[in-house]
C-alpha cells in the first residue's frame, strides 16, 4: 500500500497547503477556548454563592421561594458586598429535578426500549414505514409546544378531575393543588424525551449484523428471545448513548418545565401519598428562567450562576458517566 | 390485528417487500408466537401494546395541534404586527416572531455552518496532535449536553462586555445592553454545532480512503482534496445536520427569552439600517407562544395555538427537507 502522505517526500508541503492545517487548527482552538471560558467564567460567577452557603448550599432548609425574595431584594436595595443576603438552600429545587428528570427517563426508558424494538423487527412493513418520520417528526417538535399542550390540556385535566375538593382543601394552607404538578411535568417530559430515545434506539437495533440474529434463528431460538437476548444486548452502547442524551435535555428543560410543574418551591413529599403525584414544584433549570429578570442583580445573579453551574457540572458527570459505561460493551457492541 | 401474534398467514412465508431489507420479520414469517414460551408472548405483546400506544399518543398531539391551529390561524395573523390590547381580537398577529424566528436561525447557522465544517475537517482529516483532537471531541460532547438555559447565561455574560458592545444596545452612563439578535444568534449556534460537526464528521468518515489516495495521486495538495473531492462528496450529510440544526435553533426558547429580549415588537437599535435591527431586541415564534400561554404575561391561548401551529409546519417542513435529501443520497451511492 502506498503511504497516504499528500506530498512528495524530500519537498516539504506549499505554504499555502499547510496553512489550511494551521488555520483550521487555530479555528479549532478558538471553539475549545470559547467552551472552557464557558466553564470558567459560569463557576467563577457561581462561587460567591457557593462560599457563602458551604454545602448547605445544597441542603434542605427554609422556604426558598422566600430565600430568594430577600436574595432580590438585598441587591436592589445594597450597593456593597456586605449588604447582600446570600442564605440558599437549594434542596426543593434539586429534589423537583431529580424526580422529575428521573421519573420520566425512568418511564421514557422502558416505554422507547419496547417501541424502538417494535419499530425495527416487529412492525408490520408498511406501518414501520409510517413509524420513522413520525418518530423524528416527534423528536424534533419544539418544547414550548408540549408545554402548551400541557398548561392547556394536562394541568386542567388533572386539576378538575384527578383532584378532589376535599384534597386540595386539606392542604390549602400549605400549598395550592391546581393541576401544575409532578405528575403533569413527569408525563409531558417523558413524551418530549421518549422520541429521542426511541430514535436512538432504533438506529442502534438497526446496526446490529444481520448475521448474528440469523445465526440465533438457526439455532431454533424464537424471534422474541433472538432480539431481546443478541440485538438488545448488541446495542447497549446505543441504549447508553441515548439514554445519556434524553437525560441531558430532561435536565436542562427549563421553559416547558416553567410551565407546567408549577413554579412553587416546594419539595414534593412521598410520605403524602397519592397527593404526592399532584404536589407542584419547580426545577432547577425553570428557577433560572423564571428569575432571569434579576440578572443584573448581583446576589441573584451570583444565585442563578450557581444553580447553572450545577447542571452544567451535572451534565458533564453525565456525559462522562456514559462514556465510562460504554468502555466495557465496546467488545462486542455496534458502534453507538 | 391481534395484539399477541403477528397478522402473518402460514401460507405467506416468503418475499420481503421489493427494496425492503431482508429482516428476521420476513425470512420466518411462519413462525407463529402460539408455541413460544409464555414470558417471550408477554414480551411480544407488551411490544405492540406500547408500540400502538405510542403511535395513538403521536396522532393525537399531532392531530390536537392541526385541528386547534386550523381554528385559530387566519391568514392576517401571519402579517400583521404584534400590539399590546385587552382582547384577542386586538393584539395582532406575529409577523414580528416570524421575522425574528428566521432572523436569529440565520444569524446562527452563519456562524454554526463553517465552523462546525471546520472543526469536522480538521477533526477527521488532520487531527493531530491527538490530545488537542480528544479535547476538541469532549468539548464539542459537551457542548451537546449543556443545557441551553447555561448558554444563555453565559451569553448575559459575554455579551455584556464592553468590548461587545457594539453588538447590542448601549445606555448613556456605559452600560451594555447585553441583548440582541446577534447574542441570541451566537449562543444559538453553539446549540447547532455539535450537531453539524456530528454529522458531516459522520460523512467525511464514510468517504473510503481510496477516494482521498487517488486525489493525491492525481498531484492534488490536501487542501485541494479536502474542498473539491471531500466536502462535496459528504454534502448531504453536511445538508441534513444543517437542517437538524435549523430545527433545534428554531425551537430553542430559553435563549431567546434571556438573550432576545422577547419583546413584543422588534425594538431596533442604533446604526446603519439592518445592523440597527440585529443588534436590537426581538422575539420568535417560540417565545411568543411562552408569553401567551396561560402561564406568560399575554395569556392569549387561541395565539399561542396558532403561532404554535406556525412553528410546527416550518419544523414538518424541514423535517421533510431531511428526508427528501437522505433518499436522494441514498439513490446517488
Amino acid at each position: 500500500m502506498v503511504s497516504v502522505a499528500p506530498h512528495h517526500e524530500e519537498r516539504p508541503p506549499r505554504w499555502s497547503d499547510r496553512r489550511v492545517g494551521i488555520l483550521l487548527g487555530a479555528l479549532v482552538c478558538g471553539v475549545l477556548v470559547v467552551i472552557a471560558g464557558m466553564l470558567v467564567v459560569v463557576l467563577h460567577r457561581a462561587w460567591p454563592s457557593f462560599q457563602h452557603n458551604g454545602l448547605a448550599w445544597f441542603g434542605p432548609g427554609g422556604d426558598v421561594d422566600e430565600q430568594i425574595r430577600q436574595i432580590s431584594l438585598s441587591g436592589q436595595s445594597g450597593t456593597k458586598d456586605s449588604d447582600f443576603t446570600w442564605t440558599f438552600h437549594a434542596w426543593p429545587l434539586i429534589w423537583s429535578t431529580i424526580l422529575i428528570t428521573g421519573g420520566a427517563v425512568v418511564i421514557a426508558f422502558v416505554t422507547s426500549l419496547f417501541v424502538a424494538v417494535f419499530a425495527v423487527e416487529f412492525a408490520p412493513p408498511r406501518m414501520r414505514a409510517v413509524l420513522d418520520p413520525l418518530i423524528r417528526l416527534l423528536a424534533s417538535v419544539p418544547s414550548v409546544v408540549y408545554g402548551l399542550i400541557g398548561v392547556l390540556v394536562i394541568t386542567p385535566f388533572i386539576g378538575n378531575h384527578l383532584i378532589s375538593e376535599g384534597q386540595k382543601a386539606s392542604v390549602a394552607f400549605q400549598i395550592p393543588l391546581t393541576g401544575f404538578s409532578l405528575l403533569a411535568a413527569v408525563l409531558i417530559l417523558t413524551v418530549m424525551i421518549a422520541p429521542l430515545m426511541i430514535a436512538i434506539f432504533s438506529e442502534g437495533l438497526r446496526s446490529v449484523p444481520q448475521t448474528w440474529l440469523e445465526g440465533s434463528l438457526a439455532l431454533g431460538v424464537n424471534r422474541w428471545r433472538t432480539f431481546w437476548k443478541i440485538a438488545v444486548r448488541t446495542a447497549r452502547p446505543a441504549l447508553v448513548a441515548g439514554t445519556v442524551l434524553a437525560t441531558a435535555r430532561a435536565l436542562g428543560e427549563a421553559v416547558m418545565l416553567a410551565m407546567v410543574s408549577g413554579s412553587v418551591g416546594f419539595a414534593p413529599n412521598p410520605l403524602d401519598g397519592l397527593l404526592f403525584f399532584v404536589e407542584p414544584s419547580r426545577p432547577l433549570a425553570a428557577t433560572i428562567i423564571s428569575n432571569s429578570e434579576d440578572l443584573s442583580n448581583p446576589p441573584m445573579s451570583s444565585t442563578l450562576f450557581a444553580i447553572a453551574s450545577v447542571l452544567l457540572v451535572s451534565a458533564a458527570l453525565l456525559s462522562l458517566a456514559g462514556h465510562l459505561a460504554k468502555q466495557p460493551m465496546k467488545k462486542y457492541g455496534v458502534r453507538s | 390485528m391481534s395484539t399477541v401474534a403477528p397478522p402473518v398467514p402460514p401460507s405467506a412465508g416468503d418475499a420481503p417487500g421489493p427494496g425492503e431489507p431482508p429482516r428476521a420479520a420476513h425470512r420466518d414469517a411462519r413462525e407463529s408466537s402460539s408455541t413460544w414460551r409464555l414470558t417471550d408472548r408477554i414480551g411480544l405483546a407488551i411490544c405492540w401494546a406500547l408500540g400502538l400506544a405510542f403511535c395513538a399518543v403521536t396522532v393525537a398531539i399531532v392531530g390536537f395541534m392541526l385541528v386547534q391551529g386550523a381554528r385559530y390561524v387566519r391568514p392576517e395573523l401571519l402579517f400583521s404586527r404584534p400590539t399590546a390590547g385587552f382582547t384577542q381580537a386586538d393584539t395582532g398577529g406575529f409577523l414580528d416572531p416570524l421575522i425574528g424566528t428566521f432572523l436569529v436561525s440565520g444569524i446562527a447557522i452563519a456562524i454554526a455552518l463553517p465552523v462546525g465544517i471546520a472543526v469536522a475537517v480538521w477533526l477527521s482529516e488532520y487531527g493531530r496532535p491527538y490530545p488537542l483532537a480528544r479535547s476538541v471531541e469532549s468539548g464539542v460532547e459537551m457542548i451537546a449536553g449543556t443545557p441551553s438555559i447555561v448558554l444563555a447565561l453565559f451569553g448575559t455574560l459575554l455579551f455584556s462586555h464592553p468590548a461587545l458592545g457594539f453588538l447590542s444596545r448601549t445606555t448613556d452612563d456605559g452600560v451594555v445592553f447585553g441583548r440582541s439578535f446577534f447574542a441570541a444568534g451566537a449562543m444559538l449556534s453553539l446549540v447547532a454545532l455539535p450537531l453539524i460537526v456530528g454529522a458531516t464528521r459522520e460523512g467525511l468518515q464514510a468517504i473510503p480512503g481510496h477516494v482521498r489516495e487517488a486525489s493525491y495521486g492525481v498531484g492534488k495538495t490536501k487542501a485541494a482534496t479536502i474542498r473539491r473531492i471531500l466536502l462535496p462528496t459528504a454534502r448531504p450529510s453536511i445538508v441534513t445536520g444543517t437542517m437538524l440544526g435549523i430545527g433545534r435553533t428554531i425551537g430553542d426558547t430559553a435563549i431567546i427569552v434571556i438573550l432576545l429580549g422577547a419583546t413584543l415588537q422588534m425594538d431596533s437599535g442604533d446604526g446603519p439600517g439592518g445592523y440597527n435591527v440585529l443588534s436590537g431586541t426581538g422575539s420568535t415564534l417560540t417565545s411568543y407562544v411562552y408569553s401567551n400561554a396561560p402561564t406568560g404575561e399575554g395569556n392569549q391561548p387561541e395565539k399561542a395555538y396558532a403561532a404554535a401551529f406556525v412553528l410546527l409546519i416550518i419544523v414538518l417542513l424541514l423535517n421533510v427537507g431531511v428526508d427528501v435529501v437522505r433518499r436522494r443520497a441514498r439513490k446517488l451511492s
